[in-house]
């Protein structure tokens, strides 16, 4: 096992090596154009811009400019010439949010996807399964920005049954914190749950002709029992590692998209606006932080999986 | 019914690309012209393009503005024919784009295994780490001010290429890790096998034996990349990363109107229901399609 978990952990060092390099490369080398100047945004003073190719080693070698911008993006010193705060603290303000949309809607979806996978394969080929299975689909083709913003504008500001956007801290008043995101979670948890319910119920359809299924059945147990112990816990298997690698691109990708719908003022509503402004520091910090928390999400998921399944590890 | 939803499909396409038909002879307008002072006639009643308090008008059901204005006073409905010839455009080339990388990709990292095998597994895996919507919004930020110059060739930074660019790249890992599992298992079958003994070379093999084989996987990716490639660019665009305005997209226009959905809602309303209604398409058809040729085959985009 400390083999395993050290070979792991080289690995991942390399892969994030590779990460911070392409990120590197995507935003001053693979463009066309003075690094520079796109890095200063809407700040375009001569002033500002001598200043970002002294600070970041614009004259100076490819290496010397990765050098320096690792440190900047690694001691906290980023800042954007546009608004002029430090990227690192606004990251930091806004992470419980985030985190409390991605993982409240990491666990509707899960919950609703079994709920929704088990009777669909239940019921395969009846009338239930078939609208369930098209419900999927509408489910999967929506923008999660256009249906938030239509569930905001009609269930929050016309019907008024949900507030009209914003966040109230867990600390403050839990329930009207889970009140204020309902609406996001749902929004966020609509395109998981299309995809979850199908990848559940075709695993269960595959288990449910198993041998140990049959032997469970024939030893008498309760229909119930054999969906719940047996089949379901078996079908979960692929999909728990789905979750983890899903729940990165949530934090990483779809808060993004979601956070400023509702007015959530997370790391991803903070993402949104520096896209807007086309304000290269924050999008260059929260790309990499994006992806090395995947990277690091991926090594934790199979260190974990080695430790349940013991064959993995001789692999 | 996937025959029905890929029909459904062709006619929005057809649609889109009558857009000029539609925007000169029936609207009599075009994509960006602005009839912020403009008046129209609605069963005789004279009424302002864009109310004084700047709301615009809505669905008038009849030629002009037949789904309504947007705040400066453009015409939606011809909005929505352009903006949808400019989504399926960057859907269909960056799902070619993908498609093509993804074969040359996946064919030489398995048929030849080896380093190279090892050198495209490592970049794929580098790009597979990064959130799909991140790396198209890094992409898009970064390449939207110079544009990207690839030796001779210069692509300005609010072309349509960008875009395409970007999201032919981001979806490459998807669809060629599994082309190379394909390819690393038929290269093994005793029919390639049979050719090598031939005396058939590498390439031949590739596209005398390899490819055709690959034919129904490679269809049905096809179809879903276009729907995610339509789904991302509306992404892209909604964060202002991706078709820049004034030039429409179904992206661009849903943004226009989330940010105003308070006074006019049909403004996000229309263009969300479109690209809704082409993905779902899509996604039903490219289903229809796994099933009929291979229902045992596990395809899976991210989003």
């Amino acid at each position: 096992m400390g083999r395993f978990v050290a070979r792991r952990v080289f690995q991942m060092v390399l892969v994030m090596f590779a990460v911070s390099v392409l990120t590197f490369a995507i935003f001053n080398l693979i463009p066309n154009g003075d690094p520079a100047v796109r890095m200063a945004g809407r700040q375009q003073s001569a002033s500002t811009i001598r200043e970002i190719r002294r600070e970041w080693g614009f004259n100076d070698s490819v290496v010397v400019q990765y050098v320096k911008t690792m440190e900047k993006v690694f001691t906290g010193d980023l800042k954007s010439y546009f608004t002029q705060l430090p990227v690192g603290e606004e990251i930091v303000k806004g992470l419980p949010r985030t985190l409390s949309l991605a993982i409240g809607a990491a666990l509707l979806w899960m919950f609703v996807a079994i709920c929704f996978g088990l009777y669909s394969a239940v019921k395969a080929g009846k009338f239930a399964d078939r609208f369930l299975t098209i419900i999927a689909l509408i489910g999967i083709s929506m923008p999660v920005f256009w249906i938030g913003a239509l569930m905001n504008h009609y269930l929050g500001f016309k019907l008024g049954w949900f507030p009209n956007g914003g966040y109230v801290e867990f600390s403050e008043d839990p329930f009207d914190w889970a009140y204020h995101l309902i609406l996001p979670w749902t929004a966020l948890a609509i395109l998981f749950i299309g995809f979850y319910s199908r990848v559940l119920r075709s695993n269960v359809l595959d288990t449910i002709n198993e041998d140990y299924v049959r032997t469970a059945r024939a030893k008498g147990l309760g229909e119930r029992r054999i969906m719940i112990r047996h089949v379901l816990r078996n079908s979960m298997i692929p999909i728990v590692t789905l979750w983890g690698l899903d729940f990165g691109a949530v934090l990483g990708g779809g808060a993004i998209l979601t956070e400023t719908v509702f007015d959530l003022q997370g790391v991803g509503q903070y993402a949104a606006e520096a896209i807007g402004q086309l304000d290269v520091p924050p999008v260059l910090a929260v790309t990499m932080y994006a992806a090395f928390f995947i990277v690091l999400l991926n090594a934790v998921v199979d260190i974990l999986y080695a430790y349940l399944d013991p064959r993995i590890r001789l692999q | 019914m996937a025959i029905f939803f890929g029909i459904v499909f062709v006619l929005l396409v057809a649609c889109c690309l009558a857009a000029p038909l539609w925007a000169n002879h029936v609207a009599h307008t075009t994509a960006t012209e602005n009839h912020l002072s403009d008046t129209i006639k609605v069963d005789g009643e004279t009424k302002n393009v864009v109310a004084l308090d700047g709301v615009p008008i809505g669905p008038t059901w009849q030629g002009e503005f037949f789904l309504g204005a947007d705040r400066n006073g453009r015409d939606i409905m011809v909005r929505l024919l352009y903006g949808g010839r400019n989504s399926l455009l960057i859907g269909v080339a960056a799902a070619l784009m993908t498609t093509i990388l993804s074969i040359v990709l996946g064919v030489i990292a398995g048929y030849f295994r080896g380093w190279s095998d090892g050198v495209i597994r490592a970049v794929l895996d580098i790009i597979w780490s990064f959130p799909v919507v991140i790396l198209g919004v890094a992409l898009g930020v970064a390449l939207a001010l110079g544009g990207l110059k690839i030796g001779p060739i210069t692509i300005a930074g609010d072309s349509l290429a960008i875009p395409i660019f970007i999201i032919g790249i981001v979806y490459v890992p998807y669809m060629a890790r599994p082309v190379r599992g394909q390819v690393l298992s038929l290269r093994e079958k005793e029919f390639v096998e049979a050719a090598r003994a031939q005396g058939a070379g590498p390439l031949r093999i590739m596209f005398s034996e390899v490819l055709p084989n690959l034919a129904s996987t490679l269809l049905v990716f096809f179809t879903l990349l276009i729907a995610n490639a339509v789904l991302l660019e509306a992404a892209l665009s909604f964060l202002g990363a991706g078709v820049r305005p004034p030039s429409p997209s179904w992206g661009t226009m849903i943004k226009e109107g989330v940010d105003r959905i308070a006074t006019a809602p049909h403004l996000a309303i229309v263009p969300g229901l479109m690209l809704v209604i082409t993905v779902l398409s899509l996604n039903v058809f490219g289903d229809g399609v796994r099933d009929a040729l291979d229902p045992r085959a596990k395809v899976r985009l991210e989003h």
